[in-house]
């Protein structure tokens, strides 16, 4: 490929995380003005990059003897939607971390996070995703336990232990893989294997692989880090953390490693319907109790990622079985619909929660009320993200849920579409109480004299809300042909990944 | 053979992770788990009577080939083995500020976080 | 932190010069011999932590502060980027050995295959740096005991040096 624009990705947001510790040491405008530069134009390059297909060869040693870099329609998706919530959150970030004192190096911390998670998208390669992998997760382990008090050093290392642990597996299952075939590369891996019957090592690789990216993505049962690390982390860490990273180091590369290197059977469908089922299911009940706004946001992350798992699954299931490969296409639309709205929905939350709990000093929503008067402008924001997250038409959660419940109907599954149409509801409810408890009712006597988000921070959450809105618009068949199409064609092509990139050098 | 050892100290590792109530125990349980990861990759390419991969101007390319240690997972591994550090320096420094914040080292006192 | 008796002061104070050569030796042959930027940058940082260990905080953080090493640290990561990006400006592709292609040395000698020595210095630099910083982060901590009888930790810098 000759286009320049692939290594920016990552080298851009790397070069600028080492330059602030230089020169902006002790100046946080210009920290601030270096983050926001490098993500915005992160965004760019991402947006510009959108119709790019095909390999680069980094070095420009072939595959399999080099390492390379796959652009095709997933990996540009996830790459936008990336780093379209890193902006939001950088943007938001200005105002709300003043109150941190080492905000040079938070940047250098969040652009290591923004750095890593481009380069596990864009790999092309097991061992390369491997470090892309870590370096996301140690900057992360990092920014969580940003702010120092002791709930959060507790989240934090709770989220160290599992993650490692996570990690671990995963490169464990990389050396199965390794050991079986002989190449790290995944299109000569997946060469490999196609050509020999499935051996048991190649299952334990894949049970390796599901679990230790399930780590990573928080599906039950390997959920327990993401309630204490979410809540802990400041606002928009919260908001990178539950929008992209679960999204980018667990889901995407799950689905990445499945689907397009060992390929999709009956049984690792059914593995994934079932832990994504388990997710839904067990999430929103869980979070319906909850009376701390952000821990509830936590476990409904839970819940949304079952979503996406289940529609990729069950899309890899009827593919699997040979059914119609329209509705494999349907389900994975929907999952993939999914995980775009959530990142966009769910980051919106948190940092409605963070402007929230800038003006209030508070998270728990039994001591907030009546916010409606003093900031009219998180009521809305915040209400559209809540009907989104439910399922309310015309928002965008409505359309992706809604394609996973025709696709389940349609794969014969009738009781999988009334579980995930049970779960929007609760999610409703839910939602309702957190909207009556924060913004309806009465405002305390000591939150009197509170204000409205500064502007930057409105100004984030004022772009995730129009985009809220606006993305239902991407099942319009023109638009959707151009973004959600060859994201679906490039999961749903399953094996077929290692014929393009090798032919494609 | 060797591998079955490596799994082994695989699940040391893990059962130090699980059972220890000292943080400082599960990190070094986790060292463990990684360094055992580490020794397994580097067992992957070993070859029975073959040399180390190193090449100077006396060897023979196409015959070094064949004899050679498989020489990718040694470049893994150290690149795994840093990766290592960085978590446990992480991880210890972690450990660090929790007895400042708690007092203890004792992670079943560490559990503030409910719910 | 008072440092330990004369006679690991004065075999340090031989020794530790050794060290930092043997490490800056495996560094600069990355390319011909096993080692390379990670191992070499590991014994660079062992040979200051040596000096730390014998002296004491004080003469070691003279020598060489918090602020350069933090300096040199992402000095390295950014020699390392600059190297790859200009492979990208001039090779065409990031990474592009373009040394190689330019001035290619004869095999086996100190100063051939292009872009690997300076990679390996900048990583050499890197972790050398990145290792002394995150012992003397980890050691400055110590538990004081304060009137009341309670413990608590503080950050103990010896004096003259920044907060940072």
């Amino acid at each position: 490929m000759s286009s320049f624009l692939p290594p920016l990705l990552v080298a851009v947001p790397l070069g600028i995380a080492f330059l602030i510790p230089l020169v902006a040491r002790r100046l946080e405008r210009l920290a601030d003005a270096l983050g926001s530069l490098a993500t915005l134009s992160l965004l760019a390059i991402a947006v510009i990059m959108f119709p790019l297909r095909g390999v680069y060869r980094i070095g420009g040693w072939n595959p399999p003897v080099g390492i390379n870099w796959v652009l095709d329609g997933l990996g540009n998706l996830m790459l936008v939607v990336v780093n379209l919530v890193s902006f939001a959150a950088t943007l938001f970030s200005i105002r709300y971390m003043e109150r941190y004192t080492a905000k040079p190096r938070y940047y250098s911390l969040f652009l290591l996070m923004v750095a890593g998670m481009n380069g596990v998208i864009l790999a092309g390669d097991l061992f390369n995703l491997f470090v892309f992998l870590e370096i996301a997760s140690v900057a992360s382990y990092a920014l969580v336990a940003f702010g120092g008090r002791h709930e959060e050093l507790e989240a934090s290392f709770k989220y160290l232990v599992l993650g490692s642990i996570g990690s671990t597996l995963v490169l464990l299952g990389i050396a199965f893989a390794y050991a079986v075939t002989g190449y790290l590369n995944m299109a000569s891996v997946s060469t490999a294997i196609a050509g020999r019957q499935s051996s048991p090592i190649l299952l334990l690789a894949a049970v390796f692989f599901i679990v230790g990216f399930g780590v990573k993505a928080a599906v039950v049962p390997f959920h327990p880090w993401l309630p204490d690390a979410h809540p802990s982390a400041p606002a928009p860490i919260s908001a990178m953390l539950s929008g992209v990273l679960i999204k980018a180091l667990g889901v995407y590369a799950l689905s990445r490693v499945l689907f397009n290197v060992i390929g999709v059977d009956r049984a690792i469908a059914t593995v994934l319907i079932a832990v994504g089922t388990l997710s839904m299911v067990v999430g929103v009940f869980l979070a319906v109790g909850q009376w701390d706004f952000k821990r509830l946001l936590a476990y409904h992350s839970i819940s949304q990622m079952g979503y996406v798992v289940l529609g990729i699954g069950l899309g890899g299931y009827i593919l699997a079985i040979g059914g119609a490969r329209s509705s494999a296409a349907l389900a994975m639309l929907g999952g993939l619909f999914h995980l775009a709205n959530h990142s966009v929905f769910k980051s919106l939350l948190f940092l409605c929660s963070g402007s929230i709990e800038q003006a209030t000093g508070t998270r728990q929503l039994k001591e907030m009320g009546g916010l409606r008067e003093r900031m009219p402008l998180t009521r809305v924001t915040c209400t559209i993200a809540s009907l989104s997250i439910a399922g309310v038409p015309p928002f965008n959660g409505f359309w992706s849920k809604l394609l996973i419940v025709i696709a389940a109907f349609q794969a014969g599954f009738a009781w999988l579409a009334a579980i995930t149409i049970l779960v929007s509801l609760v999610t409703l409810i839910s939602f309702l109480k957190v909207l009556r408890y924060a913004f309806l009712g009465t405002l305390p006597k000591t939150l009197r004299e509170i204000r409205e988000a500064p502007a930057l921070m409105s100004l984030s959450l004022v772009l995730l809300a129009v985009l809220c809105v606006g993305m239902g618009l991407l099942l319009v068949p023109a638009v959707r042909g151009l973004v959600l199409d060859p994201a679906v064609a490039a999961l749903s092509q399953g094996l077929e990944y290692a014929r393009v990139v090798l032919a494609g050098q | 053979m060797l591998y079955t050892l490596c799994f082994a100290l695989f699940l040391v590792g893990l059962y130090c992770v699980l059972t220890k109530k000292n943080t400082v125990k599960i990190v070094i349980g986790l060292g463990i788990m990684d360094y055992a990861v580490n020794l397994f990759l580097v067992l992957l390419g070993y070859r029975h009577g073959g040399v180390a991969p190193i090449l100077d101007r006396s060897t023979n390319p196409v015959d070094f080939a064949a004899r050679s240690v498989d020489p990718l997972p040694q470049a893994l591994v150290l690149t795994a083995i840093v990766i290592g550090l960085g978590v446990t320096s992480m991880a210890i420094a972690l450990c660090i500020r929790l007895y400042e914040k708690y007092g203890t080292f004792d992670v079943t006192q560490i559990r503030r976080l409910k719910g | 932190m008072k440092g330990m008796t004369v006679i690991v002061k004065t075999i340090t104070r031989w020794v530790k010069v050794f060290i930092f050569l043997y490490g800056v030796y495996i560094v600069l042959t990355g390319h011909l011999t096993p080692g390379g930027g990670f191992a070499g940058g590991v014994i660079i940082a062992c040979s200051y932590i040596l000096l730390t260990l014998a002296y004491g905080k004080e003469f070691a953080l003279k020598r060489l502060g918090p602020r350069t090493t933090a300096g040199l640290d992402s000095g390295g990561a950014l020699l390392f980027l600059l190297a790859a990006l200009l492979g990208l400006g001039y090779g065409g592709i990031f990474f592009a050995n373009f040394l190689q292609k330019r001035f290619p040395g004869r095999e086996f000698q100190l100063a051939s295959a292009g872009i690997i020595p300076i990679a390996n210095i900048a990583i050499g630099l890197k972790v050398g740096a990145s290792l002394f910083l995150i012992f003397i982060i980890l050691s400055i901590l110590r538990i004081v005991l304060d009137e009341k009888g309670q413990q608590s930790m503080v950050q103990h810098w010896p004096e003259g040096k920044g907060e940072e």
